[in-house]
């Protein structure tokens, strides 16, 4: 049992702290401190996905209690490529927050940023469904702290909708994780899906409610028709850095549902097996069509992005929902390209606002900003791997998810609907942007209260630096292909999940 | 006993629903609570209703007889959670009536709707 399994949770955790003491020491300790432990859980989930590269799953006995008594937390493929995605999107936004110094419009950004980070590695990395619960409070209540950083009404208004429908959504887990204890006994993911596999006949019933409850509470972290409402007006008017970050939050929801439902109703769940799938895919495919009618009726770049997130979060809930290692292959390549590119478009919006004076981000004619041909040819190459056009990674993503796809009985209604709302969101994608880049007003024209701010060449290099993550899983799509590809068997093979984490024995003097 | 539990947590969980869906921020907040509510009690009683079993630790008891530590361990983080969420989204809507002027859930401005209302008739 290795203690590194533990300490991408306790690494922001403990930095966390550290912050807090460190405040009176000024934003130049702070960020220096937050920055170097980011890089540090960079170095960190490389060395566990390294670590996990022989299909072994490392278990760790919180407290040493052995696993169904105790909390564990479990280290695979999957989770180990979910806490590497997070650290790299989390230095993107921590860069672009100090450049531009979004971090000193409030008191405690790096503390709640740090502490965003231990919710989501703990919910990537805990065994135990209460414990998950616990996370998810975690980086529920830093992402209120976030959303809410810096100020504005409109900032306000639509933290209170994402507050209040997080807080529904808690108590509805708290009523599934109820249900399914009162049931199975158990809330370790491990021997919940043990106990499935022999529950008597009449349990089936509150088994598939409280398991269809769970896949609402998900839904709504990953913004699911018809719970996604909250999602394009909270990440629109958050703080680029947070938007930018908030990309792995829809995700979490994403992860949730392979790991949770994946485990407890995977091959040895009798009648239930993958009962939930076909509700998946429904709802992803209604999910991205009207994602892709928000991408044409959005007024602003940032909203816009917002529906784009959206549209990603539908492709994957499609991968999820065909319930084959091939589509969830592609749907796990699909997600490393998502996040890290919808990191990338938040902060490019925020460049674009920031250019644009009292015009905002606002799809009208303003003024020609400041670098206006660098940043219009980023952002085109960034629309490129968003929508889903060759040859970036998000073409092949798409590709891979559509082949997955022909084997299912559905497969004309997916492939239609997915590139029906593609070829929508290219057309959108090619609006906004000859409309901010070329259709600009003549100097005079121009009336502006706020000053054009000049191009922040420091903030530039968060951008193209998440943006080259798309040329890059191309250029590399082979090992990394392999590599997911891997993590999809091995989330298949619930069995070896179950044997791993129940069979871990407790750390002794003589086994130390 | 059964009944007179699973009555509560149906009543306080229609009420939650309702105030919940309000659309003022103080009666939603008075939902969200009786929802916790709700759901505290329900997670009690998923341990199974007992009365007079002793506690798991009591070693003189017969081992097939006690009551279920973990629901009560489980309601208690439960309890916590609530009670820092429900501060938390009270010093939100404070904000939001700040800012927004009024304390709808949309920040809308009821009072002027109402009166262009009045002058459209």
């Amino acid at each position: 049992m290795s203690h590194l399994t533990a300490w991408p949770v306790f690494l922001p955790l403990i930095t966390g702290f550290i912050l807090i003491l460190a405040h009176m020491g000024g934003i130049r300790l702070q960020r220096a401190i937050s920055f170097l432990a980011v890089i540090g859980l960079v170095l960190l989930s490389m060395t566990l996905i390294s670590a996990t590269s022989t299909d072994q799953y490392q278990v760790y006995l919180l407290g040493n209690w052995t696993a169904p008594f105790g909390i564990v937390l479990v280290l695979d493929r999957l989770s180990a490529l979910m806490v590497l995605i997070t650290s790299l999107l989390a230095v993107g936004a921590l860069w672009y927050a100090m450049t531009t110094d979004t971090d000193k419009k409030g008191a405690h950004f790096h503390i709640l940023f740090q502490l965003q980070l231990f919710g989501l590695n703990g919910a990537f990395l805990t065994g135990d469904v209460f414990n998950l619960f616990v996370f998810f409070e975690v980086l529920l209540l830093a992402s209120y702290g976030l959303l809410l950083h810096g100020n504005g009404r409109l900032r306000t208004k639509a933290g209170l909708h994402y507050v209040v429908i997080n807080l529904v959504g808690s108590t509805l887990f708290l009523f599934a994780v109820g249900a399914l204890y009162g049931v199975l006994g158990t809330l370790n993911i491990a021997d919940m899906a043990a106990k499935i596999a022999i529950a008597p006949q009449e349990d089936l019933g509150v088994i598939a409610g409280a398991g269809l409850l769970l896949l609402v509470v998900f839904g709504v972290k990953a913004a699911m028709f018809p719970l996604y409402l909250w999602m394009p007006s909270a990440y629109a008017n958050t703080s680029a850095p947070v938007a930018a970050l908030f990309a792995i939050m829809t995700k979490v929801g994403i992860y949730s549902i392979i790991r949770v439902h994946g485990t407890l109703f995977g091959d040895e769940a009798g009648e239930l097996t993958y009962f939930y799938a076909p509700w998946v895919l429904g709802l992803g495919l209604v999910t991205l069509f009207l994602a892709a009618l928000g991408v044409m009726a959005a007024r602003g770049l940032r909203e816009q992005v917002a529906y784009l997130v959206l549209a990603s979060v539908a492709t994957l809930l499609i991968g999820v929902g065909l319930m084959s290692p091939a589509a969830l292959n592609a749907t796990l390549y699909y997600l490393i390209h998502s996040t890290l590119i919808a990191g990338a478009m938040f902060l490019l919006a925020d460049v674009v606002l920031r250019g644009r004076g009292d015009y905002e981000d606002r799809f009208e004619s303003g003024p020609f900003m400041p670098n206006a041909i660098l940043i219009g040819s980023v952002f085109m190459i960034g629309a490129i791997a968003m929508t889903g056009m060759p040859p970036l990674s998000g073409f092949f993503g798409k590709v891979l998810i559509l082949s997955a796809a022909l084997d299912d009985t559905w497969f004309a209604v997916i492939i239609t609907v997915v590139l029906v709302s593609g070829l929508i969101t290219i057309l959108s994608m090619a609006r906004s942007g000859s409309l901010i880049f070329y259709k600009t007003l003549s100097k005079d024209a121009v009336v502006s209260s706020k000053p054009i701010e000049p191009l922040n060449r420091m903030a530039f290099i968060a951008v193209i630096g998440l943006l080259l993550s798309s040329p890059a899983l191309v250029i590399f799509a082979q090992p990394i292909t392999a590599f997911t590809e891997a993590t999809a068997h091995q989330v298949f093979n619930s069995a070896a999940y179950i044997e791993a984490v129940l069979s871990t024995p407790m750390v002794t003097e003589a086994n130390k | 006993m059964e009944w007179l539990i699973s009555l509560a947590i149906g009543v306080l969980t229609a009420t939650g629903v309702y105030l919940t869906l309000r659309a003022r921020t103080f009666p939603v907040v008075l939902g969200l609570t009786l929802l916790a509510y709700a759901v505290n009690i329900f997670l009690f009683a998923m341990g199974r209703l007992t009365v007079g079993l002793p506690a798991v630790i009591d070693k003189t008891a017969e081992a097939a007889q006690y009551s279920d530590p973990l629901p009560q361990a489980l309601v208690l983080t439960a309890i916590v959670i609530a009670f820092g969420m429900t501060a938390f989204l009270i010093v939100l809507a404070l904000k939001a009536r700040g800012e927004l002027g009024n304390d709808h859930v949309d920040g809308l401005d009821v009072e002027s709707n109402h009166a262009s209302n009045k002058e459209a008739k």
